[in-house]
């Protein structure tokens, strides 16, 4: 007993002074994170707020009740309308595919549906319009049938569904496989076909990932800038979504436009971040009762 | 029991998994041929359709060449002050209570949702001249929008959660009692970083870096509202691709976009090797 009690002492005696030290440490590094997101993230986020209410609440109302703007609103959500579904039903069959197969080149597969990541949104727009722009590959076909697609909202669309392509997947497969596919066989040793074992088994245990894929996607969608800034005429309103608005509000002298409009688009961005905390903090509460 | 799940298993699996595949396998190849792939082929057909002394020539303009400069030059420091910044962030986030860390927290990934548009807007009005942050800079003569200074922030900015969210999960692995063993053995503050923290964690803070370039290198919205946009100065690859076609000018936007394509495609392998690196520390 003293023995282990006079090797104790000079144990915690050399612990000692750098938990000191630490104390200092810790303090110094929290500021200084603190100091880097005051500068990078904090004050500029302020600054949409206070810049769009520049010229109080009238001002930013008035933004909010323009014609352009709502234009621009009504252009997005429809964009979005078209894209979100699209790439959610792509994300869970992508998801299926490669987390429940095992076969040659499912990595690659992988990596493919992570290209719109790493493809800059420009290339993406430049691709969309050496396919389908007035030099473009399908050209002929597409005066052929009297389709516009680059300046008009198929292009609009198309360059929204390109760079949300990932997010369903991405977010649902690590779900998939950490889940594992015994429940699925269960199901299906019991009789039930394809559809049944996803409606009723597969499905409600990926929800949560489903939910934030679905929401990060639509996020992505709102918020697409580049891609859609080369493949869009950007003609005040008629085909100006709202991150076409803001940039052309701001070159126009109209701040007080671009960051009510900004403010939205910042509020929507908060909020998909607020619905995230939660359903992460649902999913770990929800994990706990197992 | 057992013996029948055996039985069973081997006789469904080959028809279930048949049926159950052929609908997402359709949709997948569907949907990825003729929203990636068919544009991707077309980005390449019409570079193709240029002969390589052309391409060279039209790859390699002064302008083309000053933007990938500035391009690389501004994203390895925005990746560098990501990849400090970052890997300090996670380890407050996981190490340290402190009041505000859930706002912290919470707030890592606002770059990633809030559309680039916006991003720019915003730092170009905060660090201009007389700006809430710029004026501070002004007296001492340094300009940051309209800038590299500039373009380097919007990177830095829209960057800015891929190291952390890369070594956060991974930090929280590391026992901190493990460090607590190396300091009990008389380890110095700096060996116990280098030598029991810092092995672990090199596979994520690498794979977040090589992310937060990538991003860095292709990113449009936020820098071309921050910058002056003026060859030579700070002109980005992506702005040029976007003036080029501007002007109507679609093979050289064609070549500067397969340079930036071909550029993210490394970059996305290199991303890929790094993470299956990290997993085979894991094992």
């Amino acid at each position: 007993m003293t023995l282990n009690l006079n090797a104790q002492v000079p144990m915690g005696e050399t612990a000692l002074q750098p938990k000191a030290q630490r104390e200092w440490a810790k303090i110094g590094l929290i500021l200084l994170v603190f100091a880097f997101f005051t500068v990078i993230l904090i004050v500029p986020v302020i600054y949409v707020f206070v810049g769009a209410f520049s010229n109080g609440l009238p001002g930013f109302l008035s933004t909010l009740s323009s014609r352009e703007f709502l234009n621009a609103l009504k252009l997005t959500l429809m964009a979005v309308a078209v894209a979100v579904p699209l790439n959610v039903i792509f994300g869970l069959c992508a998801a299926l595919v490669i987390a429940r197969k095992s076969f040659r080149g499912r990595t690659f597969l992988l990596s493919v549906i992570d290209l719109p990541f790493s493809i800059s949104p420009v290339v993406a727009g430049l691709m969309l319009v050496s396919l389908y722009g007035r030099q473009g590959l399908l050209n002929p076909v597409l005066q052929a049938i009297d389709l516009r697609i680059i300046f008009s909202f198929p292009g609009i669309a198309l360059a929204t569904i390109l760079g949300g392509m990932p997010f369903v997947a991405r977010e649902v497969i690590p779900v998939l496989e950490e889940i594992g596919d015994e429940e699925e066989e269960a199901a299906r040793t019991l009789g039930a076909n394809g559809w049944q074992t996803f409606w009723r088994v597969t499905l409600p245990s990926i929800r949560w990932a489903l939910v934030y894929g679905i929401i990060l996607t639509t996020a992505r969608a709102m918020g697409e800038f580049g891609s859609i800034a080369i493949v869009s005429s950007n003609l005040i309103g008629r085909t100006q979504t709202l991150t076409l608005y803001v940039d052309s509000a701001y070159r126009n002298y109209n701040s007080q436009g671009a960051f009510a409009t900004a403010v939205v688009l910042a509020g929507l961005a908060a909020l998909t971040l607020v619905i995230k905390q939660v359903l992460e903090h649902i999913y770990v509460q929800s994990h706990k009762i197992e | 029991m057992t013996p029948a799940s055996i039985e069973i298993r081997p006789s469904n699996r080959p028809k279930n998994v048949l049926q159950k595949v052929s609908i997402p396998w359709i949709v997948v190849f569907t949907h990825m041929f003729v929203i990636l792939l068919l544009p991707l082929l077309a980005l390449l057909l019409r570079a193709l359709v240029l002969n390589p002394a052309e391409f060279w020539a039209l790859a390699t303009t002064p302008v083309a060449l000053s933007t990938y400069n500035i391009t690389f030059g501004t994203a390895i420091v925005a990746a560098i002050v990501n990849c400090l910044a970052g890997t300090l962030t996670a380890w407050v986030l996981v190490r340290y209570e402190f009041p505000g860390k859930r706002f912290l927290d919470g707030i890592v990934d606002l770059p990633f949702a809030l559309p680039t548009a916006v991003a720019g807007v915003t730092l170009a009005t905060v660090y201009n001249q007389s700006g809430w942050l710029g004026q501070f800079f002004a007296p001492f003569g340094i300009q940051i929008a309209f800038s590299r200074v500039g373009v380097a922030i919007a990177m830095i900015f829209v960057s800015l959660p891929f190291v952390v969210r890369t070594v956060q999960p991974v930090l929280q692995e590391v026992e901190p009692t493990i460090e607590e063993a190396a300091w009990s053995l008389g380890a110095s503050q700096f060996d116990t970083f280098w030598k029991v923290i810092l092995p672990p964690i090199i596979p994520a803070i690498l794979t977040g870096t090589a992310q937060a370039f990538a991003r860095a290198v292709g990113e449009f919205g936020s820098v071309v509202l921050i910058a002056a946009n003026i060859p030579f100065q700070d002109l980005i690859a992506p702005v040029l691709v976007f003036q080029r076609l501007e002007g109507a000018d679609i093979p050289g936007a064609t070549v500067i976009g397969l340079v930036l394509l071909l550029i993210s495609l490394i970059l996305l392998l290199i991303i890929n090797l790094l993470q299956a690196w990290g997993r085979r520390y894991d094992a």
